[in-house]
């Protein structure tokens, strides 16, 4: 199962971007074979619509599941239209959050976190 | 004639220019552009008789007809359209944000399927009234919507340039400003003499030079701060029109929604002379091109 995991760098050492629409980079694992890719976040520097641009982008990539710090309401919307788990509260590194996720530590987000921008003020 | 009165900076007193010319001149039509906040009513208490909607048009989608191709999606500039595509026994879904949408009509006109058409929706109101021989027209945004352009092109539609057409402009130096301004013949700068009114002043001054539209300078509380406004105005070849000096009963006035020219008669005959002296600018523009 391939998984998101928003990040502020390339690698799973690097942090957790603790926003979605806006992270700097998608960091996307696949568990079964344990190989990542990272793909810079194109739309971060979007006057409006980052979210659902991601979310889009997301979807494309085949994720099942994301993890973050907090996502917003448009960006939910379009990743429960497309059936992916988003796990929010998200901290510490890639490689942490990918063992948190194996551990069952996380719960799935039912609603967004944050309200539509928030991730302006953070870049 | 179009005159437009602007400022880059807030509260240096567009409106109190705007409202005070148009009650010291004839066939007047006063158009407050300044949607998201209008104002002039107050002073000018025009009594608004008709109302209607104003709207742009968002896309509503055919789900029958659409194959979740994500062209509408790849179009739109504003993403205001997301398109999950049918997985695992998912169906797809198109999702819509209208407010994110700017009604530009894309998504409509490229469809593969014709999947989509489009319906209004009510962003803000435009409501028309008149006071004495004078025509009012202003806009006012809904609450919540962030777009006030749509709502500004819909009030200047009733634009009749056969009479002296006076546009009270929102602040700022952004896409409704530009709006508000665009298509004048003159546009009067409304500032004050502080760091921050020169600041914006001279934003201001950059965006009507780009839509060529000749301006001048209506410097008020004129007795504050410092001559640094006057002189970029000098080096800019840019006229000083008119200086409203800084007085308490002005602003008590103000504050009571009195224009100046009703309390103090003098005015406006100064506000007579402005509209002299921007006719002169406007000929002079218009014989050396």
């Amino acid at each position: 199962m391939k998984l998101c995991i928003t990040c502020v760098g390339k690698t799973l050492d690097s942090s957790v971007d603790p926003r979605f629409g806006r992270c700097g980079n998608f960091i996307f694992f696949d568990t079964d074979t344990g190989v990542f890719t990272a793909v810079e976040n194109g739309n971060a520097q979007f006057p409006g619509g980052a979210g659902i641009q991601s979310a889009q982008a997301v979807i494309a990539q085949g994720a099942k599941a994301v993890f973050t710090g907090n996502i917003g309401p448009n960006a939910h919307r379009v990743l429960s239209a497309g059936g992916i788990e988003v796990f929010i509260g998200v901290a510490g590194t890639v490689q942490e959050a990918i063992e948190g996720y194996k551990n069952g530590r996380y719960t799935a987000a039912e609603r967004p976190s944050v309200g539509e921008k928030s991730g302006m003020s953070a870049g | 004639m179009i005159i437009a009165i602007a400022s880059g900076k807030g509260g240096t007193g567009k409106t109190t220019v705007a409202v005070n010319l148009a009650l010291s001149l004839d066939n007047v039509q006063f158009l407050d552009c300044d949607v998201e906040e209008p104002n002039a009513h107050i002073f000018l208490k025009s009594h608004l008789s008709r109302a209607e909607s104003a709207v742009i048009p968002v896309p509503e989608i055919d789900e029958s007809k659409c194959t979740y191709c994500g062209t509408c999606r790849d179009v739109c500039a504003y993403h205001a359209l997301a398109v999950v595509p049918a997985s695992e026994g998912r169906k797809g879904s198109v999702l819509n944000f209208p407010h994110l949408c700017h009604g530009c009509g894309a998504c409509r006109l490229l469809c593969p399927n014709g999947a989509i058409r489009e319906v209004n929706k009510e962003i803000g109101r435009i409501e028309f009234g008149a006071r004495d021989g004078m025509e009012f027209i202003h806009g006012r945004l809904n609450i919540g919507e962030a777009m006030s352009p749509p709502v500004i092109r819909q009030v200047k539609y009733y634009i009749k340039p056969a009479r002296i057409v006076i546009i009270d402009a929102p602040p700022g130096t952004s896409c409704p400003v530009i709006t508000a301004v665009k298509g004048s013949d003159f546009c009067i700068l409304v500032t004050e003499p502080t760091p921050f009114g020169l600041n914006d002043l001279v934003l201001a001054v950059e965006v009507v030079r780009k839509l060529n539209i000749p301006c001048g300078v209506v410097i008020n509380r004129a007795d504050i701060g410092d001559g640094k406004v006057e002189a970029y105005c000098r080096s800019e070849s840019i006229p000083v029109l008119m200086k409203i000096p800084f007085k308490r009963e002005i602003a008590a006035w103000y504050s009571e929604g009195i224009p100046l020219v009703e309390r103090d008669a003098a005015y406006r005959q100064t506000f007579i002379n402005l509209y002299i002296t921007i006719c002169g600018i406007i000929n002079e523009t218009n014989s050396c091109c």
